[in-house]
């Protein structure tokens, strides 16, 4: 079998975890790859580099996917999924500060988030009325499932993004520092980097993505549109890697390799322990209160990982709210054309038909 | 003549930046800012105004650089990452480069077309002077191996300097080896026998 050459880029991020367990766990060397995993700064390097094929493939924001697809916000850049990399895992934090001030206008229990959102929308009114100026959350990409989340949470409080909160993107691996700073005042970030700012002392855990929306989309592998019809081939065996990536990563005794794997200085450079408890679903909140056990925090398995056109639907709907287009009846196809559910069919029956070894 | 642009700069690393500017002084660009922060862009966006800004990819910045023109009300004026469409050689060779630029409210893409070639020449020109550096270092390394090793075969062979050489240069031919190699595999062997 001949050795195909694969250059995926990624971002720091516990949901890169099938591309990094494809390449360290020997699953795409199985498959005849040789796969080169490239950690990126910026959601736009890993749109701009998989344009001009300096990526064969990247680990990618669905939002973004349909951004560059429809060409808002930077170069227009067609881009495909044959297959999804997770869903949910991203979580909303504050700052110590806010997060006292949180509770201590909350009216209700914190856990649930119609009464946190009111809360926020508390600490807004107040800050407006003595002056104060207006707090500002971030998210990690203008285009990104957690902006749209941060939406949703705000509008539980009456509030708009950008009209009562000042918005400013961060990379996820800024956010702690940015938090630290006090040049946010709270983010919405997919993990470990909650949990980082929580261990680091300066944050607090306000709610997981999964208490405001179960299987929520976030991350894809996305493929430039016309590879994917030009290069079947390394379509089907990265693919396939990723599936028994999948199967692997649903075994919690493979938590602790896994967390390992992560751990890696050109991987996300972070403690293997902070990983391994994200990976069981234990959630340190911080602000004195103990660790919140979430089932199903992240899902790694086949059934996440299928791409769904529904999901455009969301997304579109978040930009439309976030202000970021009007979405006509052609956006929402093209939209929908990104994910490629029947792409992903045919991986599975060919990855299901090769004999187990 | 050429026009009165506030172009910022966006590097840490400092030589390229000095690379750049100069590039851009040349070519008669006078209102240079540099800056190297990773964070705290916007507010430097909003201290400096500039037309133009020109980031280096490395610099994680870029997003929240892209997202200024989504929701943009704190900043005074829209900014689009600079692309034609039509023109993806231009795209191609900035991302390759390393190089992304900005505009800041609608200025005229073909003034826009020079200062782009000018950071993308100045880049790829800061690489190749970073690739001779590297040969030229890995050369003295290599250099010095061999040196290392002749001194070796001198002692326990009692051979002159260029008897030694000789020496290794026709091990490392008859071997089909490069003689950094065999000089390599000597000063090991020494180490070992020591």
């Amino acid at each position: 079998m001949t050795t195909l050459h694969l250059r995926v880029g990624f971002m720091p991020l516990v949901d890169c975890a099938l591309l990094v367990l494809a390449k360290d766990e020997g699953f795409a060397e199985a498959e005849g790859l040789h796969l080169e995993l490239v950690r990126e700064v910026s959601w736009s390097n890993l749109r701009d580099k998989l344009n001009v094929r300096l990526f064969d493939a990247a680990h990618m924001l669905g939002p973004a996917a349909i951004a560059a697809t429809l060409g808002i916000g930077g170069v227009k850049a067609p881009m495909a999924a044959p297959m999804a990399l997770n869903r949910d895992g991203a979580a909303i934090t504050l700052s110590l500060r806010r997060f006292e001030d949180l509770a201590r206008l909350a009216e209700g229990d914190l856990a649930d988030t119609d009464v946190s959102a009111r809360a926020l929308a508390a600490i807004v009114a107040r800050r407006k009325a003595s002056g104060l100026p207006p707090l500002t959350f971030a998210a990690v990409f203008g285009f990104s499932t957690h902006i749209y989340l941060l939406c949703e949470w705000l509008a539980k409080g009456g509030l708009r993004l950008g009209e009562d909160v000042r918005f400013e993107v961060v990379p996820p691996p800024q956010t702690v520092e940015a938090l630290a700073s006090g040049r946010v005042d709270g983010f919405c970030a997919g993990a470990p980097w909650n949990s980082a700012a929580v261990a680091a002392g300066v944050g607090a855990m306000v709610l997981a993505s999964v208490d405001l929306r179960r299987n929520c989309h976030d991350k894809v592998l996305a493929w430039r549109a016309d590879d994917v019809q030009r290069r079947p081939a390394a379509v089907a065996k990265l693919g396939a890697a990723i599936l028994k990536a999948s199967a692997w990563a649903c075994n919690p005794k493979n938590f602790a390799r896994m967390a390992q794997h992560l751990a890696a200085p050109d991987r996300l450079a972070l403690p293997a322990p902070l990983i391994e408890r994200i990976l069981h679903g234990e959630l340190i909140q911080g602000a004195g209160r103990p660790a919140r056990l979430v089932e199903r925090f992240i899902r790694f398995d086949r059934d996440a990982l299928r791409p769904d056109p529904d999901d455009a639907n969301w997304v579109l709907d978040g930009m439309e709210q976030a202000g970021q287009i009007v979405a006509t009846a052609e956006t929402r196809e093209i939209a929908r054309g990104v994910f490629l559910p029947d792409a992903f069919e045919g991986i599975v029956s060919a990855e299901s038909g090769t004999p187990k070894n | 003549m050429v026009p009165k642009l506030r172009i910022l700069i966006v590097d840490a690393n400092q030589v390229r930046a000095a690379i750049i500017e100069e590039g851009l002084r040349a070519a008669g660009y006078q209102h240079l800012i540099r800056i190297s922060a990773t964070t705290g862009l916007v507010a430097a966006i909003e201290a400096h105004d500039p037309d133009v800004v020109v980031i280096d990819l490395e610099d994680p910045s870029r997003d929240a650089l892209a997202d200024m023109f989504l929701v943009s009300q704190h900043v005074r004026r829209p900014i689009t990452m600079f692309v034609d469409q039509s023109d993806q050689a231009s795209i191609e060779a900035a991302i390759e480069a390393g190089v992304s630029a900005y505009i800041v409210d609608g200025l005229k893409k073909e003034r826009m077309q020079a200062i782009l070639q000018t950071c993308i020449s100045r880049f790829n020109a800061f690489r190749k002077l970073r690739e001779e550096l590297d040969e030229a270092r890995s050369q003295l390394e290599e250099r010095k191996t061999i040196d290392q090793a002749k001194r070796i075969v001198m002692r326990l062979k009692g051979l002159s300097e260029d008897e030694a050489y000789a020496l290794m240069r026709r091990t490392a031919m008859n071997e089909k080896r490069k003689l950094v190699d065999i000089a390599r595999s000597l000063i090991t062997a020494a180490e070992m026998l020591k």
